[in-house]
């Protein structure tokens, strides 16, 4: 019996931190770069809007089947590139304010999918259902290796290659990467479309690997998880992934937390809730080791200054 | 080599190159020297493509290029180390050595070749350092090496070197000598920026003098000496001789003793200096930028962290050492920064709300309604007395500081400061960017403090401004009082050698 | 150009640049934008409902928008704002049950203090956090949200539950019910919820100015976002400005609860906050940060936010939705008031101003 239900939150806590996993290793991009990003909340409601719509559409319109999903998921890839690129643009380009156009990204996607779900579905923000065999792979053994090969994808990107060393001193010193000759510009644009791809990815797991439908601000939060689990994992892969675990387990024995218990005895399930918040917080403030941002995290790179 | 021709650089309403011509001979080592603020390092940076020129011409190898970025520099066989290490202080050196120009394929960093061909690099140099190493753990010395590493790493032919002796200790420059010769040896081109004539001499073979974004001189090293060089660097159209009396000295106002300061990073910035100031003297402490008179104002005005200073700062006989800022001025102390954008002004703020910094909180300006309001009228009083008396321009006290042109902005300052009635002033580069006209008010309006009986500290990198007001004159080296001299009877370039040179 | 017009210049157009952006869109989905903006703007003049409902919606906005004004002058960026006025909201309804039998003129000004003094305390805490520790304010007013608004659904849920389907305590007492404006004003039902609260999110709107301009914190508080380096060597300590001005910021969200607990439902009702901490942020923004800005801009939002039922209820393809997609767009051409200098041409005879 316990070990019934030890499995099953192990499965639980996969499938409930992949999105994580994806929006935050997507952040880490973007933010290695120099490049602040809530507005990860945005790019994966848009992942998860269009994924959905893209599905049912390919499914339900065009008879794809089988197929549709993945027409979907590279549907929501270019849905959040999209974004991104108008976050791209606005930060890089203009030099607008980061946190400014990232709050006006997450306020203008909180609009975008109930207005175009009106407008093609007759529906109030959500899109139609899609069939439980049209979806994404549920399976945990399947999104475990998924996730181990882009951790590791990413580490290898990250560590390993130029690009990868190229990132990382733009987000640190981007004075240095000019002087070396590095684009400082042209890394930063990569760093916040990757990001768009990836987050637009973990949304489009929410609507069409989670769940079958896309429902309004189903995001609930989780792209600021994956934020939060980005600061908590130091911005850096591997730790950013556990980060993810963790807070997709906080998640996962919320939702279970109330079978276990003998009936009588609570624990109440915002408390849980809070944890990843909370942790973030103290790691912020340096109580668990030292936690450091990129160094020119934040600030538009101005030359002649 | 490198030619520069014409080259003409404004930044706001600062001129920073006025017409620059350098010629860069290959082969040799090329010293460019002047005060701060000369406009060198702005020619050079230009030359490396950090910044673009206004107009002018680069010439290399013969050819006028357009140098847009520092790629392109590199690409052409230019490599700059500038004064402020370009390093990604988290990563390796073989990561900062390859950042930019990486071996391997794009998907695959070859970390390793790198590595190997830098312990080449460094044997063939004598440039030893540890590629594996993070740069956060090395010393100075050894991230200087590291810069090196980086422009020969890219093939440079030519080399630019931004102040490279101002973070080593005299053991240090004597090795960095011999390797900047073994590159002439090799063939490589050197240019080096500075302003320690003794390494000028040491190490050049020619020389091009820079003042005031032009540039005034241009000689063979072995052709001249330390005393030509000072004279073409810090001469200037000489100023009206500062009107004053002797002066009336009284009792000990500031009195500093074995006052160290360090920095952020641990270095020490101001060493073991002791000196006194007292009641009706200007005493001047005369130096070249960066040895330490921004720390010891700071540390005086208490804007420094205690933590970061031991010895003793006190004032009429009381220790100030843990006193912030708002209590030294309540004691007294006024302060004109060396920077009036970063420090002396809130820039957005107009001239009526600048004009009431630091007594922004007490009565008049802070009465009503038991001193939280302020008193609009007597905000705007002081405004006015302050524009008129010192004669900013325009004198509409609804301006914000920002739309006015140095000069004004200072005299601001100034008159604010002034208006405090201080005991002590401390002064810092008082009529830097500042016109003519203004230099002589400034100046009569120190002297006039003095002889109503402040003591005034003031710094000043124009030599001729610190002798011609000071009483008596400290010089200041590396952190140090290098010495104290008479300003009546002492030469600019008996002074000039002890600020270059130290001891 | 005078200093008003300029003022106005770059809001104006980001307004119309966004209405362009989204007239598109609505062309799009193959609707008329005329139309549709005619839905979304021509109701909030009808009256009583039209201005009544716009005033109503538009006091919240005031708040956050005042709350996030407060942050930028002192250089903080308090997106924590819908954190802030939540665990207010709770606290005012807290006292309003707890001490729901004392008299009126003792309970409404204990509830007004709960409201202020809960969303000052939820602000100080990323003050603090940056003053002591460095830490970014941006990234913990999000974290703080998040707590801020699991911890009221907590007590709301396990310790003050209205017994019933929905998430929400029971009533406060009647003495700590605010007036309608009805009330007062002839021909104005009382079922529009505009209450005193509207009244005194105008006054806050007097009171930050006169804090901001006309007192020595104020001045101590622009001082240290405008500069700090400068505030600093004027003897200004610039970590207790960062304190006060987010415990400040913190306050005037905070009174979002008087709004919502002690002037429409009296009581206090589980996510009740329709994004007003972040639409605070679009109203500072395009008020340009100025007491005065952040009303017009507030009218805006909630002539819109009032406007999206109508066009929910009368178009065929667009919904309530298009209300936040505007607001998106806004602060995204606020934010890159660059574009538009860019836009319009290099050089600007105000450029150097």
């Amino acid at each position: 019996m316990r070990d019934v239900f030890t499995l099953s939150l192990v499965a639980s806590t996969i499938r409930l931190a992949a999105p994580l996993v994806l929006a935050a290793l997507g952040g880490l991009f973007s933010e290695r770069s120099g490049v602040i990003n809530i507005a990860l909340e945005g790019k994966m409601l848009a992942g998860a809007f269009t994924a959905a719509a893209v599905t049912y559409a390919a499914d339900a319109r065009l008879g794809m089947g089988a197929a549709s999903p993945w027409v979907g998921l590279i549907a929501a890839m270019i849905a959040g590139l999209f974004i991104a690129t108008i976050y791209a643009v606005s930060c890089i380009k203009f030099k607008a304010d980061q946190v400014v156009s990232g709050a006006a990204i997450n306020i203008l996607m909180l609009g975008i999918p109930g207005f175009l779900s009106g407008a093609l579905f007759l529906s109030s923000g959500s899109t139609p259902q899609i069939p439980k065999d049209h979806l994404l792979p549920q399976s945990p053994v399947v999104i475990a290796l998924v996730i181990l090969a882009l951790v590791a994808a990413i580490w290898y990107v990250l560590y390993k290659t130029p690009f990868g060393l190229r990132l990382r001193s733009v987000g640190e010193n981007p004075e240095a990467a000019d002087a070396a000759g590095v684009s400082v510009t042209k890394i930063r644009y990569s760093g916040v479309l990757i990001a768009g791809v990836l987050a637009g990815l973990g949304g489009a797991y929410l609507s069409i690997g989670q769940s079958s439908l896309f429902t309004r601000n189903m995001t609930a939060g989780r792209g600021f998880i994956a934020l939060a689990a980005l600061i908590f994992g130091k911005w850096r892969p591997v730790q950013t992934l556990l980060a993810c675990l963790l807070f997709g387990f906080t998640e996962a024995v919320s939702i279970q937390v109330r079978g276990w218990l003998p009936s009588g005895v609570e624990i109440p399930v915002q408390f849980i809730e809070m944890v990843p918040y909370v942790l973030t917080i103290i790691v912020l403030a340096g109580f668990i080791g030292s936690s450091r941002p990129p160094r020119a995290l934040g600030i538009p790179y101005q030359k002649e200054k | 080599m490198l030619e520069l021709r014409q080259i003409t650089k404004r930044f706001g309403d600062v001129l920073a190159n006025d017409r620059v011509d350098i010629v860069v001979k290959p082969g040799t080592i090329h010293a460019i020297v002047g005060e701060n603020g000369a406009g060198k390092s702005t020619a050079m940076r230009i030359a490396y493509g950090f910044y673009t020129a206004d107009s002018g011409e680069i010439l290399v190898d013969g050819q006028v290029r357009d140098i847009k970025s520092p790629h392109d520099a590199i690409a052409l066989g230019i490599g700059m180390v500038h004064q402020h290490f370009m390093l990604v202080e988290t990563m390796t050196v073989a990561e900062n050595i390859v950042l930019g120009a990486e071996p391997g394929s794009t998907v695959a960093l070859d970390l390793r070749s790198a590595a190997s061909q830098i312990r080449q690099l460094s044997e063939e140099f004598k440039l030893a350092v540890n590629p594996n190493e993070p740069v956060e753990h090395l010393s100075v010395g050894q991230q200087q090496r590291v810069e090196l590493l980086k422009a020969l790493y890219r093939r440079a032919r030519l080399l630019i070197l931004d102040e490279p002796t101002a973070v080593l200790t005299p053991l240090e420059v004597e090795e960095f000598f011999l390797i900047l010769r073994r590159m002439r040896e090799q063939g490589k081109t050197v240019v080096i920026i500075t302003h320690k004539l003794s390494e000028v001499l040491a190490i050049s073979d020619e020389v091009t003098v820079m003042r005031d974004g032009k540039v005034v001189g241009r000689v063979q090293t072995k052709d001249t000496n330390a005393a030509e060089l000072a004279r073409l660097m810090v001469g200037r159209e000489v100023l009206l001789r500062v009107e004053k009396n002797e002066p009336k000295v009284g009792r000990p106002e500031l009195e500093v003793r074995k006052l160290s300061v360090t920095d952020r990073t641990g270095a020490k910035r101001v060493n073991d200096v002791s000196f006194e100031v007292r009641s009706g003297e200007i005493v001047g402490i005369a130096g070249v930028e960066g040895n330490g008179q921004t720390e010891l104002i700071e540390a005086l005005a208490g804007l420094v962290d205690p933590a970061r200073m031991t010895g003793e700062i006190s004032f009429e006989g009381k220790t100030l050492n843990n006193l912030g800022a708002r209590v030294r001025r309540e004691l007294g102390i006024a302060h004109i920064p060396e920077d009036r954008h970063r420090r002396g002004l809130l820039l957005d703020f107009n001239l009526a709300e600048n004009s009431i910094l630091g007594v922004h909180y007490r009565p008049p300006m802070a009465a009503m309604a038991g001193g939280v309001f302020l008193d609009e009228g007597a905000v705007q009083r002081r405004a006015v007395e302050i524009i008129q008396g010192f004669d900013v321009r325009p004198p509409n006290p609804a301006l914000p500081a920002r739309s006015l042109s140095g000069g004004n902005q200072q005299k601001l300052i100034i008159g604010r400061e002034y208006r405090v009635d201080p005991k002590l002033l401390l002064v810092s580069q008082p009529t830097r960017g500042v016109d003519i006209g203004a230099i002589e008010f400034i100046h009569r309006q120190l002297v006039g403090l003095r002889d109503d009986g402040c003591a005034i500290l003031l710094v000043s990198a124009e030599l001729e401004e610190v002798t011609s007001l000071s009483d008596r004159l400290l010089i200041i080296h590396d952190g140090r009082i290098a010495g104290e001299v008479d300003p009546k009877v002492a030469t600019l370039e008996e002074i000039g050698l002890l600020m270059t040179r130290g001891h | 150009m005078p200093r008003l017009a300029r003022e106005l210049l770059f809001p104006l157009i980001a307004v119309l640049a966004a209405f362009i952006v989204g007239g598109i869109l609505i062309l799009l989905v193959g609707d008329n934008p005329l139309v549709a903006y005619r839905l979304l703007l021509g109701s909030a003049l009808s009256w009583p409902d039209g201005i009544g409902y716009t005033l109503f919606h538009a006091t919240p906005l005031i708040f956050t928008g005042l709350a996030v004004l407060v942050g930028f002058r002192c250089g903080l960026f308090n997106i924590g704002a819908e954190g802030q006025l939540y665990v207010a909201a709770f606290a005012t309804a807290w006292v309003g049950i707890v001490f729901a039998n004392l008299s009126p003129f003792l309970l409404v000004p204990l509830c007004f203090a709960a409201a202020i003094f809960s969303g000052a305390f939820w602000g100080a805490i990323p003050g603090v956090l940056k003053a002591r520790f460095g830490s970014h304010e941006v990234i913990n007013t999000i974290m703080l949200n998040f707590i801020g608004i699991a911890l009221v659904s907590y007590f709301t849920q396990y310790h003050y539950k209205e017994p019933g389907p929905i998430m929400q305590t029971p009533m406060i007492g009647e003495g700590a019910h605010i007036a309608r404006l009805g009330t007062f004003i002839p021909g104005f039902p009382e079922r529009i919820p505009l209450n005193i609260a509207f009244l005194l999110a105008l006054l806050c709107c007097l009171l930050v100015y006169l804090f901001l301009w006309r007192t020595k914190w104020g001045y101590e508080i622009r001082a240290t976002g405008s500069n700090p380096f400068a505030a600093e060597y004027g003897g200004i300590s610039v970590r207790k400005q960062i304190i006060l001005a987010m415990a400040v910021s913190g306050a005037l969200a905070g009174m979002v609860g008087i709004n919502e607990v002690l002037g429409y439902r009296y009581r206090y009702y589980d996510g009740f906050s329709d994004n007003y901490g972040y639409t605070g942020i679009a109203v500072a923004l395009l008020g340009r940060n100025h007491p005065v800005g952040v009303i017009l801009a507030a009218l805006l939002f909630a002539a819109l936010q009032h406007g999206g039922i109508y066009v929910d209820g009368f178009s065929e393809h667009i919904t309530k939705d298009i209300v936040q997609v505007l607001q998106g767009i806004i602060i995204l051409f606020v934010a890159a008031e660059v574009f538009f200098k860019w836009a319009i041409g290099k050089r600007l005879p105000w450029k150097n101003v």
